[in-house]
């Protein structure tokens, strides 16, 4: 079966698509919808314009689609990118990095169920400690490239998740309930290495914007 | 030891209907695929849950056969989603389409394995099975939800107690 994989480039996506390509999916193409809008509730956004470059490194296609971000109308977005995909890469499904959330989830078994295809979540429901055992046990690199919540600062812009990291937040999810796997929206990340990869992602510069407990990073 | 019966067509879909049960069972349970269950698995198993699918996924109708076992099995069984279907369809029920997907307020008339009053539970369905002979009905919905069998230690769910209602889960698990 085609797949076409959600992708944003953090860790939930990018581990979406290596599981089902471990299990022997074909996974034909990666979906990007890029939001403009910050705060976008559907779609994450820090370094989102590295995809195309992450798409390069696994050596599939990407169909990058760029949204206005207002609420809904991201939605109608992500229907007219995977119908793209369809007519373009024949997939006969799609895959997602959901986790917890019910409101990613719930649209997006909509849309496949309205366009006829099928639907994969290979994360659903995951236990969060173990998740983050697995990424580092399977060669994941990942770095943190926004942060959204209390205690959180720009320190933490440019972590690498590692068992050091793994310790500390445990801590903070011990202190302030900080999911640890920043299922809130409490941290973005994004992939630099991985066994999809056919190289490391290459970081040439980066600017970091924001203010108090709210930062992103903005690689280039 | 509890047998979970992989309803999935698709192997990826294991991760997303089965792999989130066994979490919240933890211990003592193994899995098979519903065309490879055979009697000395019935056998070892105390009970059986029969897991859900995706919403695209029918293949189970066309393997109903398969199921046939459930007619005189004696110990306690859970049929989640699919699962229900199952168990509703060998009992002589019918299929029916209505699509459900997403969080839903459900009303139990008479507790339902730890689940009473009003609950929010989630769905995941584009049919659903009339209420078979011999089960009754536990919630005041316009589908049947939750059902028994009247005198079988035999239980199905239209929804998916694995998201948000895993005591449910764990209160089948626990019948003595």
């Amino acid at each position: 079966m085609r797949l076409g994989v959600l992708f944003s480039g953090g860790k939930d996506s990018t581990y979406a698509a290596y599981l089902a390509k471990k299990i022997g999916y074909e996974v034909s193409c990666l979906i990007s919808v890029h939001s403009e809008n910050e705060e976008s509730y559907m779609f994450h956004t820090p370094s989102i314009k590295k995809t195309e470059e992450q798409a390069k490194l696994i050596g599939i296609p990407i169909i990058v689609w760029e949204s206005e971000g207002k609420k809904e109308e991201e939605l109608k977005d992500l229907e007219k990118a995977i119908i793209l995909a369809i007519k373009e890469h024949k997939i006969e499904g799609v895959v997602t990095g959901a986790i917890q959330s019910v409101y990613q989830s719930v649209r997006i078994q909509k849309i496949c169920n309205k366009l006829g295809i099928e639907c994969f979540n290979p994360l659903w429901q995951k236990n969060e400690n173990e998740y983050l055992e697995e990424l580092i046990k399977n060669k994941f690199r990942v770095i943190i490239t926004g942060v959204l919540a209390y205690p959180f600062d720009k320190s933490w812009l440019g972590r690498e998740i590692d068992e050091k990291f793994i310790e500390e937040i445990k801590e903070l999810h011990r202190k302030y309930k900080i999911s640890v796997i920043g299922e809130g929206g409490e941290f973005e990340t994004l992939v630099v290495n991985c066994p999809l990869f056919k190289k490391g992602l290459k970081i040439s510069s980066f600017k970091d914007f924001g203010h108090d407990n709210s930062w992103r990073r903005e690689i280039k | 030891m509890i047998l979970l019966i992989n309803v999935c067509k698709e192997k990826l879909h294991y991760f997303e209907f089965v792999k989130p049960v066994e979490e919240i069972i933890g211990k003592d349970f193994f899995v098979k695929h519903y065309s490879k269950v055979d009697e000395s698995d019935l056998r070892k198993a105390d009970k059986v849950i029969i897991c859900g699918t995706s919403l695209k996924d029918n293949q189970f109708v066309k393997d109903l056969k398969k199921f046939e076992w459930i007619r005189n099995y004696r110990k306690p069984i859970l049929g989640i989603c699919a699962g229900m279907q199952v168990i509703s369809l060998i009992y002589g029920a019918k299929l029916k389409k209505e699509t459900e997907i997403g969080f839903y307020k459900e009303k139990f008339a008479y507790e339902f394995l730890g689940m009473s009053s009003e609950k929010e539970v989630y769905h995941l369905h584009n049919n659903y099975a009339t209420i078979p002979k011999d089960f009754e009905s536990f919630t005041k919905s316009k589908i049947p939800q939750a059902i028994k069998h009247k005198t079988r230690e035999i239980y199905g769910v239209l929804f998916h107690p694995e998201v948000r209602n895993e005591l449910m889960i764990k209160n089948f698990v626990h019948i003595p």
